[in-house]
C-alpha cells in the first residue's frame, strides 16, 4: 500500500500488551505541514500510538512509510534518526538549568580549537543560536539564561518544544501540550504550533480539549478502544460529531456526509469494538 | 539555524539590551548570590573572633588557618560533585585515611619512590570510588548505603594496611614537602600576578567573544569593579602569606584542583550532565546523557579526590595512623560545601563552596582554638552553624518558590 504522498503513514498498526490490545488495524498519516489532533478517551490507545511512532513501543503488525518509503522503528533512536521528534507531558526539562543548557541539552556544541579538548562548552554559538531559534517560533521568554525552574508552565512548554525542533525533525509529536495551561499561556502554546504547521512540518497533537484540538488542527483522527473511531476534516466537523467519535455514541447517516468521516474501508466510526 | 554568529544579528539584537543579573537585593534573598552570603558570613566570623583575640587575624594565624582546611577542602571538591548528582559519599573520609596509608606503607615500608607511592595512593581512591560508583549503579542500591558500608570497610582496610605497628612516620622530604613547602616573596608575587592576568585575559576574552556575536554582555563598570576586587584579594592574600613564612605550596595544590574543578563544572560538557542528572535524571536519560556513566565518573572523582586530600593531611600530620581520615573528617568535608551554598538535593551549587566552606568552617574551629574553648563546645558551635547554613538555604528556597519560580 503507498503512503500516497504523506510524511508519515502508518498501516495496518497493532499493537499488544499480553491479552490486551492496545492498538488494532491504525492507519494513520500525517502530510507536511499538517497538524493532526489525536483523541479520544482516557485510555483508547493515544499514548500507545505516539509511543509506537516514536519508537518506545514496537508495534506487533503493521507497516511504516516515512516520506513514501517503508521503514522500521525499533527504538527511538531510529525515530529521532528519521526526524520524529516527541515532546512528551512532562517535558523532561531540567529545572536548574537555562534555556541554553536545556535546549541544548545531550547536543551541547564544543568549543573549537585547543579550548575544545577539554571538551569545553561553546557557550556564545549555542547562545546564538537559541535566540535565532526561540526568534523564529515568537517565544516569548525573559531571557535566554534565566533558569527553566523559574519559567510559566507557557513558557517551559514553548521551551519544550523549541528543543524539539533543534535536531530539524519533519514530525513532531506533542503529548497534551496544553494540559495545566491558562487561558493566555494555552493561547501562546497554539500559536506556537501554528508557527510549526508554517515550517512545513508534521505535527500530531494529543489533547482532551476539543476548543483547543479545533482550533489549531486540520484533521482530527479519533480513537477508541484502541481502534479508529474517525478521522474528520475540521472544516464543516462540528464537536458534538467529534465527541460522538470519542464515546462510541451512534450517529446516523454520516457515510453519505461529505468528508466528515473518511470511508476508506477498514476503522470507521460505526464498526464498533470487535 | 546556521552556527554563523554574522546569521542572526538582528535576532539577538532584540536581546541585546537584557542585563544579565540585575535586581541584586531580590537575588541575595533568593539565594542566587549564595556565595556573597557566606563571604559576608566569613566576614562576620573572622571580625568576631578578632575582637575577641587579636592575633585571630595575624599573618601567622591566617597562613595556619590556610594549612588547616587544604585537606578538607580538597576531600569537599569531591564532594561538591557528588552532592551536586543529589546522592551523598559517607566514604570520603575513610577513603582519605587508606589512601594516604596505602601511599606510606609503599615508601616507607617497600621504599618506593614518593612519586610512585603518591599514585598508588591516589589510584586507590579512585578504584574505590569506580567501585562504589558501580555497585551504586548497577544494584540501583542507595548511595548513601554503598558508601556507609564503604565507610567501615575502608577503616578496616586502613588498620589492616598498617599493620601491628598502627602508625607509619613519614620522613621523605618530597612527602613531608608537600603541606610543609612555602615559597618565597618573589614568587608568591609573580603567582599573584599569573593568576590575575589569567583572570583578566579569561574574563576579557568571554566579554569580546560576546560582545562580537551580538550577544547580551556585561557592563564595562561592572567588569572593571570585578576584575579589581579580584586583584586586590589575590595580593592581600599573597601579601599576608608572605609576610609569614610565603606562600604554601598545599594552598597552592587547594586553589588549583578548585578551580580546575569549578572549569570542569561549570564550562564542560561532562559537567553540564553532572548538574543535568541531578536536576531531572529523567530528563538527562531522555537527552541522550549516560547517566550512569555519569554517575560513576563522579563517584571516582569523589574517591580520587578524597585520597588526594588524604595524603596532603598525612604530610601535614608527618604520618599516618589508625585515626587518619575518621573524627569528624568527614562530616566536615561534607558541610562544608553545604554551608557554602551547594544544595544537597543535586543540581545546585559550585566547587568554590568546597574552598569557601572549609574556610568558614576552619575559621570558627581555629578561632575557638584560640580561644582555648573545649572540643565539646567545639563541636556544638559547628552543628549550630550547619544548621543555620541549611536553614538558610531552605529559606532562600522557600523565598524562590515564593516569587513564582520552582
Amino acid at each position: 500500500m503507498s503512503a500516497n504522498g504523506a510524511l508519515l503513514a502508518l498501516r495496518g498498526v497493532t499493537k499488544r500488551f499480553g491479552p490486551v490490545q492496545a492498538l488494532g488495524g491504525i492507519d494513520f498519516e500525517v502530510h507536511r505541514g499538517e497538524v493532526v489532533g489525536l483523541v479520544g478517551d482516557n485510555g483508547a490507545g493515544k499514548s500507545t500510538l505516539v509511543k509506537t511512532i516514536s519508537g518506545i513501543y514496537e508495534p506487533d503488525e503493521g507497516e511504516f512509510f516515512f516520506e513514501g518509503e517503508p521503514v522500521t522503528i525499533a527504538g527511538p533512536n531510529d525515530a529521532t534518526a528519521l526526524g520524529i521528534a516527541t515532546v512528551y507531558q512532562d517535558l523532561a526539562l531540567c529545572d536548574n538549568l537555562d534555556v541554553v543548557a536545556n535546549l541544548f541539552l545531550g547536543t551541547e556544541l564544543i568549543a573549537p580549537g585547543p579550548a575544545g579538548l577539554t571538551r569545553q562548552l561553546n557557550e556564545t554559538t549555542m547562545e546564538h543560536r537559541s535566540h535565532e531559534l526561540l526568534d523564529q517560533l515568537a517565544v516569548s521568554i525573559p531571557s535566554v539564561r534565566a533558569e527553566v525552574g523559574t519559567m510559566s508552565g507557557g513558557q517551559r512548554q514553548q521551551v519544550a518544544v523549541a528543543r524539539s525542533l533543534l535536531g530539524e525533525p519533519k514530525v513532531v509529536l506533542l503529548d497534551e501540550p496544553t494540559a495545566a495551561l491558562g487561558v493566555a499561556q494555552t493561547a501562546q502554546v497554539l500559536e506556537l504550533i501554528k508557527r510549526l504547521r508554517e515550517r512545513g512540518l508534521g505535527v500530531v497533537v494529543i489533547s482532551h480539549n476539543l476548543a483547543d484540538v479545533f482550533e489549531v488542527t486540520d484533521r482530527i483522527f479519533v480513537l477508541r478502544l484502541g481502534r479508529p473511531a474517525g478521522d474528520f476534516d475540521v472544516r464543516g466537523t462540528t464537536q458534538e460529531q467529534v465527541v460522538a467519535a470519542i464515546t462510541g455514541a451512534q450517529f446516523g447517516g454520516q457515510e453519505g456526509r461529505d468528508g466528515a468521516v473518511r470511508g476508506d474501508g477498514q476503522g470507521d466510526a460505526p464498526e464498533g469494538p470487535r | 539555524m546556521s552556527a554563523d554568529p554574522q546569521a542572526a544579528a538582528p535576532a539577538a539584537g532584540r536581546l541585546a539590551s537584557e542585563r544579565r543579573g540585575g535586581g541584586l537585593v531580590r537575588r541575595f534573598a533568593q539565594g542566587d548570590l549564595a556565595s556573597l552570603r557566606v563571604v559576608v558570613g566569613l566576614a562576620v566570623i573572622w571580625i568576631v573572633f578578632q575582637i575577641q583575640n587579636d592575633r585571630f587575624l595575624s599573618a601567622v594565624n591566617l597562613t595556619n588557618l590556610m594549612l588547616q582546611i587544604t585537606a578538607t577542602g580538597l576531600i569537599s571538591v569531591g564532594v561538591v560533585y557528588v552532592l551536586l548528582l543529589g546522592e551523598i559519599d559517607l566514604s570520603v573520609g575513610a577513603v582519605s585515611g587508606l589512601a594516604a596509608a596505602v601511599m606510606a606503607v609503599f615508601n616507607v615500608k617497600h621504599g618506593w619512590s614518593p612519586y610512585l607511592a603518591v599514585v598508588a595512593g591516589v589510584l586507590t581512591g579512585t578504584a574505590i570510588g569506580l567501585v562504589q560508583g558501580a555497585l551504586f549503579t548497577r544494584f540501583g542500591i542507595p548511595s548513601f548505603v554503598v558508601t556507609l558500608a564503604g565507610l567501615l570497610a575502608w577503616q578496616g582496610a586502613l588498620l589492616y594496611v598498617l599493620g601491628e605497628t598502627g602508625t607509619i612516620n613519614l620522613t621523605n622530604p618530597k612527602l613531608t614537602g608537600l603541606a610543609n613547602t612555602f615559597y618565597a616573596p618573589d614568587v608568591g608575587w609573580i603567582m599573584a600576578l599569573v593568576v590575575i592576568g589569567a583572570y583578566a585575559a579569561g574574563t576579557l576574552g568571554a566579554w569580546r567573544h560576546r560582545l562580537s556575536a551580538g550577544l547580551a554582555h556585561q557592563q564595562v563598570g561592572g567588569m572593571v569593579v570585578r576584575l579589581a576586587v579580584v586583584a586586590v584579594a589575590v595580593l592581600a592574600v599573597v601579601a599576608i602569606l608572605n609576610s609569614d613564612r610565603g606562600v604554601p605550596l598545599a594552598v597552592l595544590i587547594l586553589i588549583a584542583f578548585v578551580a580546575g574543578m569549578q572549569y570542569v563544572a561549570s564550562r564542560t560538557r561532562f559537567g553540564r550532565h553532572v548538574f543535568a542528572v541531578g536536576g531531572n535524571a529523567e530528563a538527562a536519560r531522555r537527552a541522550g546523557i549516560r547517566v550512569e556513566h555519569i554517575r560513576v565518573a563522579v563517584f571516582t572523582i569523589a574517591g580520587s579526590m578524597a585520597a588526594i586530600g588524604g595524603i596532603l593531611a598525612a604530610s601535614r600530620l608527618l604520618a599516618v595512623n589508625q585515626s587518619s581520615g575518621g573524627s569528624d573528617l568527614l562530616l566536615l568535608a561534607i558541610a562544608g560545601p553545604v554551608i557554602a551554598g551547594t544544595s544537597l538535593f543535586g543540581g545546585r551549587g559550585s566547587v568554590w563552596s568546597a574552598l569557601l566552606g572549609a574556610l568558614v568552617i576552619g575559621s570558627i574551629s581555629n578561632g575557638m582554638d584560640l580561644l582555648a574553648l573545649e572540643s565539646s563546645v567545639k563541636f556544638m558551635v559547628t552543628g549550630a552553624v550547619l544548621l543555620a547554613a541549611v536553614i538558610i538555604d531552605a529559606i532562600a528556597r522557600r523565598q524562590r518558590q515564593a516569587a513564582g519560580r520552582v
